[in-house]
């Protein structure tokens, strides 16, 4: 066999599998979006845009990533930091930290709710220490502030840990050395952090971030869990679409413009990190 | 002035001591080499000069300043790392301007400091690029030229000529020289290669097992090497070693052959190294073993007294194997170890 066609050959069946399962439920959901009445038009967009709940969803899941993405980032800099500055007890310390990534949204979204609920943790404390009289109403609509704080935490709580990964993986890979000399040249722990760490960590926070906007612009499950309907994101009003209106064509169209925001902002990450040629480590 | 001064340096990693009560002092301006295997400490010592390792005990002094509780970049000092530690993030201008940023100099001073060690390294061209874009001379030659730009009174390097391939070494290393003789600073170089060693250096400290073995200038160790193992480290190839059976009155029997020597009780080990033997009537009986013609001269190796023994010989001479011959050492180059303490006897 020719060695030209081996790299082909050895791709084909990831590839194969990505068009079966990826590209052609993709290619349905898109010809979905654009099919209604029997034609092709822009009628479910109008109609899933033009409802008075678009927008407010939309700003929803913005603010909420918004909120958590730059706390996400800032937390799992400052853990892998430390955790690659551990001489012992280094991967004790990794496991523990990334024990929420082995939790289920919905399972991490039902554990805050248990804190936060009128029974919950958080009243419970608060009426023991006297602090209150008498349990209250925490999640309610009322208190659309603080729903949106339970919401921010629980996903900060989930979801550092996948950043914290990629992040030690990728300190891991700086020699040691561009600190010596940077020390030797005078750079302090923190400029040493913002001139070395920070610009060659720029691929691994590339790819941490790429995840991590991506997937804050798909909350879902955590904000059932804590908000119900106080709190609508992208992601709820497809859900509702698809099983509440049976309205397929309109998720469809939503979940277009989710990908399309997801693209946008991965596009902008790419650009706003890229690394010139023959900068990298 | 920047003398350096290690005052009864030791150095414990866990239970493993690393270097044992280290006494140097290098002169203002001198090039001193530290010069050993690999795992003899020597790097650990320049490191801990540097200030990037804590010594166990002792002090460093530099420019009569004790700096041994000071971070590196208050010691006065510049580096060049093994691995060169060019910053890939950065350009070249960047690179040997990041030391003088740090310190906050006036952009101006930044750029013509820059623009002058730049000059002198001859990569004024390259400032521009990144280090992916540079071959591994043009790295080692900003690595350089970022520790002079700093002009400090001391500039330590890690064996910086390793990763380079042996012609753009050599090159280096002249260049090296001049450069550094040029800027005035007093240097402290690393390295395993006893031929760099040799060139460089104004002194060399030759380290074993965490030990300064000797320290002196560089003929002087080469024709006195003041133990057995610097006799056997330095010179290519080594110092023979023959063993000498005491006839009492400072004679020796060395290979069935009286020779005269120091007056020592107890047995000696005879030294010679192999270009100072020459074939002659009366001497050293050998049996050849094996000729290596190398162009200028012949190395052969022998078999005296049922020792191996190199010599080095003219290349005109037409050796086969088994051949027998007379070696004569020359008497002002013969040197006697006591091999109880493995030190020179004079």
């Amino acid at each position: 066999m020719s060695p030209r066609y081996l790299p082909y050959i050895l791709i084909l069946p990831v590839t194969l599998f990505l068009c079966a399962f990826f590209l052609y439920p993709f290619l349905l959901v898109a010809r979905q979006a654009f099919l209604s009445d029997g034609g092709y038009s822009l009628q479910n967009f109008r109609e899933t845009m033009g409802y008075w709940k678009f927008s407010i969803s939309l700003q929803n899941t913005m603010l909420l990533a918004l909120a958590v993405v730059p706390v996400q980032v800032s937390l799992a800099l400052l853990m892998a930091t430390m955790v690659s500055r551990m001489k012992k007890g280094r991967d004790l310390v990794l496991y523990i930290w990334t024990i929420p990534l082995g939790i289920s949204d919905l399972a991490a979204g039902i554990i805050w709710f248990a804190i936060f609920e009128q029974s919950g943790f958080l009243n419970s404390m608060l009426t023991g220490l006297g602090v209150i009289d008498k349990p209250a109403v925490l999640l309610g609509y009322q208190n659309p502030l603080l729903v949106f704080i339970a919401i921010a935490l629980a996903e900060i709580w989930r979801a550092t840990a996948i950043m914290l990964v990629i992040l030690v993986a990728g300190i891991g890979l700086i020699p040691k050395e561009y600190y010596e000399a940077a020390e030797v040249f005078g750079a302090s722990p923190w400029q040493r952090f913002l001139r070395i760490t920070l610009p060659l960590l720029r691929p691994s926070l590339q790819t941490a971030l790429i995840l991590r906007v991506v997937l804050a612009f798909e909350v879902f499950a955590v904000v059932v869990a804590l908000g119900g309907t106080l709190f609508p994101v992208m992601m709820g009003q497809i859900y509702s679409y698809q099983f509440d209106l049976q309205n397929a064509g309109g998720a469809a169209a939503l979940a277009l413009v989710v990908l399309a925001i997801s693209i946008a902002f991965t596009l902008v990450i790419l650009r706003a990190l890229r690394v010139p040629k023959g900068a990298t480590i | 002035m920047a003398e350096i001064q290690i005052k009864n340096v030791a150095k414990a990693f866990g239970s493993y001591t690393a270097l044992h009560d280290i006494n140097l002092t290098i002169a203002d301006q001198e090039f001193m080499v530290l010069l050993g295997a690999s795992g003899c400490g020597k790097t650990t010592l320049l490191r801990i000069v540097a200030g990037l390792e804590t010594a166990t005990t002792g002090e460093v002094w530099i420019g009569g300043r004790r700096v041994d509780h000071l971070p590196p970049k208050d010691r006065g000092i510049a580096m060049v790392f093994q691995n060169y530690a060019v910053f890939p993030h950065l350009t070249v201008f960047e690179n040997i301007g990041f030391g003088l940023r740090m310190k906050k100099l006036p952009e101006a001073e930044v750029k013509r400091r820059v623009e002058r060690t730049a000059t002198l390294m001859h990569i004024e061209q390259l400032l521009g690029r990144y280090s992916g874009e540079l071959s591994g001379g043009q790295r080692q030659r900003v690595a350089v030229a970022r520790a002079l730009a700093m002009e400090p009174d001391v500039i330590l390097m890690d064996e910086p000529l390793s990763n380079l391939d042996a012609l753009l070494r050599l090159e280096m290393r002249a260049e090296l020289k001049g450069v550094l003789a040029e800027s005035k600073t007093t240097a402290i170089y690393v390295t395993h290669d006893q031929v760099e060693a040799m060139s460089l250096a104004d002194r060399i400290s030759v380290m074993h097992q965490g030990r300064i073995v000797q320290a002196d200038k560089p003929v002087a160790i080469y024709r006195n090497p003041a133990a057995e193992f610097v006799a056997g480290f330095i010179g290519n190839p080594p110092m023979n070693f023959l063993p000498a059976d005491p006839r009492g009155d400072g004679k020796w029997m060395v290979a069935g052959q009286v020779i005269d020597g120091p007056t020592h009780s107890g047995a000696l080990k005879f030294a010679i190294r192999p270009e100072d033997v020459k074939l002659g009537d009366h001497g050293l009986p050998a049996t050849v073993r094996l000729v290596e013609p190398l162009g200028a001269h012949l190395l052969v190796t022998c078999d005296v007294g049922g020792t191996l023994f190199r010599a080095v010989l003219d290349s005109d001479l037409s050796l086969k194997l088994g051949d027998t011959l007379t070696l004569t050492p020359q008497g002002d180059r013969q040197r006697w170890f006591d091999p109880a303490t493995t030190l020179a006897v004079a």
